[in-house]
């Protein structure tokens, strides 16, 4: 539409299938470096000048979660540079700051644009931006709106007041679950490595190197890796509240050794003990090291927190990790 | 977060309510909700819930709180721990 400024964009407020179908591949971690839309003023609907400003990243996945929420609203929304990373990582990486906020205000000519000097920013940006000061350099003022896009007509509706409920950040199964993709499939080169060193190793043994070995060896070996992955990043994330004790590390360790047990009867017969008991270790160390990956993805975590479960994890996975691969690089020679 | 505890007895958060003039900034952008204001001051309600986020150092006008910002991530960590041994700068977020 157009202003005293120039052209202001209108976005809709219903996602298409290519949205949708965005969305999807993102969450697979496909092309989601590269997800961008164009920094700057949008609308919704028809705004005027009274209407209010909603402040966002340049993430198309933000900005799809954002727009999708303000059917029948009048709206101006504001993409601030994040470089098309999420509210929540931009502002912690400096990038959604007060400067970048005033920077985009003052290059979308909004002054001229809304009669009112607010600008409605999400809490989670909060990390990044200090609210007194954008008003000191630019004169508009900081609202922070509800941490869910969803509850930002009724956030507005109740005049820019947000109850105890729209503050408080959640980790719902459902939004633990979406996580678990691209918590897999940021391993693909690592899995590929291990793979190929783990074939390496199973066919090592007194007749230096066999073939055979390294398939009939290697396969359940492989396959405790695999079971590891689905034990650390998908069983410990799917069950997180539940465990009595706090470390992450410990939830996937057990979640590990389960999933070994699991693989070892999956493959009754074609090991001995002392190759099972190998497999049900690394198992336990894959998971354990996934589990305590995933404190990363939380909304919880203290890195003070993190670091003090690191400093006791790391030394028992690594101790068990070589354990694991010297008892099952010995067990031809002893067979 | 009701359901969800993490390791206590580590956050680096720090109140100085002698700065303190009750303006509730911290209140509101808090995720888990630790401050409080009353009777215009603020107070931690519960500091083992807080995640060092930063977000209430970063907007308080009278830089009353203090806290060791940074992102409970253990690959972030292990990648600042490598890039430490190193000695090169910059670390990989995902």
């Amino acid at each position: 539409m157009e202003t005293s400024a120039g052209a202001v964009p209108r976005v809709k407020t219903a996602l298409s299938l290519r949205d949708k179908f965005g969305t999807v591949k993102t969450r697979l971690g496909i092309g989601r470096y590269n997800y961008k839309v164009v920094p700057g003023l949008y609308c919704v609907g028809t705004p005027s000048p009274e209407s209010p400003v909603l402040m966002t990243a340049n993430y198309k996945l933000t900005f799809d979660a954002l727009r999708k929420e303000l059917g029948g609203l009048d709206a101006w929304i504001l993409a601030a540079d994040t470089r098309g990373i999420n509210v929540w990582c931009a502002a912690g990486k400096g990038l959604f700051s007060t400067e970048e906020v005033v920077r985009r205000v003052t290059r979308s000519r909004l002054a001229e644009i809304v009669s009112h000097r607010e600008l409605i920013l999400p809490q989670l940006s909060a990390t990044g931006i200090a609210a007194h000061q954008v008003k000191k350099i630019c004169g508009f003022k900081v609202i922070y709106g509800p941490i869910r896009a969803a509850d930002i007509p009724a956030f507005i509706q109740a005049g820019n007041t947000a109850d105890k409920a729209m503050r408080t950040v959640t980790f719902t199964f459902r939004e633990r679950a979406v996580l678990t993709p691209v918590e897999i499939l940021l391993l693909r080169k690592a899995l590929a490595v291990v793979v190929i060193a783990t074939l390496f190793l199973s066919g090592l043994g007194p007749g230096i190197f066999s073939m055979d070995a390294a398939l009939s060896r290697g396969i359940p070996a492989v396959c405790a890796t695999l079971f590891g992955i689905l034990a650390g990043a998908v069983v410990v994330p799917f069950l997180l509240p539940y465990p009595p004790w706090r470390e992450f590390w410990i939830s996937g360790a057990l979640a590990g050794i389960v999933a070994g047990v699991a693989n070892t009867c999956l493959f009754n017969g074609r090991l001995d003990v002392w190759e099972s008991l190998s497999l049900i270790l690394w198992t336990g160390v894959v998971g354990s090291y996934l589990a305590m990956n995933f404190t990363g993805s939380t909304p919880y975590t203290s890195p003070s927190g993190v670091e003090k479960e690191m400093r006791r994890a790391i030394p028992a996975q690594a101790a068990a990790g070589l354990i694991a691969i010297a008892v099952w690089f010995a067990a031809p020679f002893f067979g | 977060m009701k359901d969800f505890r993490y390791i206590g007895g580590v956050a680096t958060l720090e109140l100085d309510s002698a700065r303190c003039v009750g303006c509730g900034m911290c209140e509101t952008v808090c995720p888990h909700r630790i401050f409080a204001v009353r009777e215009k001051q603020a107070v931690i309600r519960d500091i083992d819930a807080c995640m060092e986020c930063g977000a209430c150092a970063r907007n308080c006008p009278r830089e009353a709180i203090a806290v060791i910002p940074g992102v409970g991530c253990a690959a972030y960590i292990i990648s600042t721990w490598i890039h430490r041994i190193k000695g090169s700068a910059g670390t990989r977020c995902c």
